[in-house]
């Protein structure tokens, strides 16, 4: 048999029409990713904060400009919606939730939720600031 | 070209017998992830507005110390097999192994990096 011998392949993402559930499970991987490297800014200001009050006064004020917050807003709403599915992931991983019409909802509940947990996360963070 | 018959290639690519445990890996790094995720939100909620003191007073603390160190562990290690699976999802050809290679070091250097700074905050004497 040749190396190289050419099988049918299946059919890949580009050829289906995209589904709201198909997209979730792809931002679930992008977001995935965006934490992977967004964990070098946590570490960042870990390291900061053993540095020394200049170093971190630094730090805490590119954080707190808009650019900073506008990434750590991302960054949390990522974390969340990874966070949330993830623990569908857990559920389906015990067999349970395949049923179509649940699989639906319980993606649409996740988006919702991600958005506004994200939102009441810095509702509160701000509200509570020291 | 290889020489290698497709019964060879087969044998020599086979199961490696680790498949179940880096499945199972997967899934206890994620379900570790959900307390580590949980102290972290709480942990920084509490951050804004706070002066440089009263931080390394909260981080040094010895519980949340321990937990900081806990959950860049879980979350580490769960960051390290997710991004081993989209390596080997994306990337085929010469680059692989490296970028396989270089997810660790990021993994272990980031890793290394924050626990170093919580425990110089926990007991660097400052």
């Amino acid at each position: 048999m040749p190396e190289h011998f050419q099988r049918p392949l299946s059919p890949h993402l580009q050829i289906f029409r995209p589904m709201f559930t198909m997209m979730m499970s792809i931002v679930h991987r992008i977001t995935g990713a965006a934490l992977y490297f967004g964990s070098v800014l946590f570490v960042w200001w870990l390291t900061a904060a053993s540095m020394g009050v200049d170093y971190f006064s630094f730090v805490q004020g590119i954080f707190a400009s808009w650019p900073g917050q506008i990434v750590l807003f991302g960054l949390t709403w990522a974390l969340l919606h990874h966070f949330l599915g993830g623990i569908r992931h857990l559920v389906w991983d015990t067999g349970h939730g395949f049923e179509l019409a649940t699989v639906e909802i319980v993606a649409r509940l996740t988006l919702a939720g991600s958005i506004l947990l994200t939102v009441a996360i810095w509702v509160i963070a701000y509200a509570t600031k020291g | 070209m290889r020489y290698r018959s497709s019964l060879a290639r087969v044998r020599g690519l086979g199961a490696a017998k680790s498949g179940t445990e880096r499945w199972w890996q997967e899934r206890v790094s994620s379900a570790l992830s959900i307390p580590a995720t949980l102290f972290l939100i709480w942990l920084g909620i509490r951050m804004p507005g706070l002066s440089h003191s009263e931080v390394t007073q909260i981080l040094g603390h010895p519980t949340v110390a321990i937990g900081l160190i806990l959950a860049l562990s879980t979350l580490f290690w769960h960051m390290m097999l997710g991004m081993q699976v989209i390596i080997e999802d994306y990337v085929h050809g010469a680059s692989r192994l490296p970028l396989l290679i270089a997810n660790h070091l990021f993994v272990a250097a980031f890793w290394s990096a924050g626990a170093y700074a919580v425990l110089r905050l926990s007991i660097g004497g400052q």
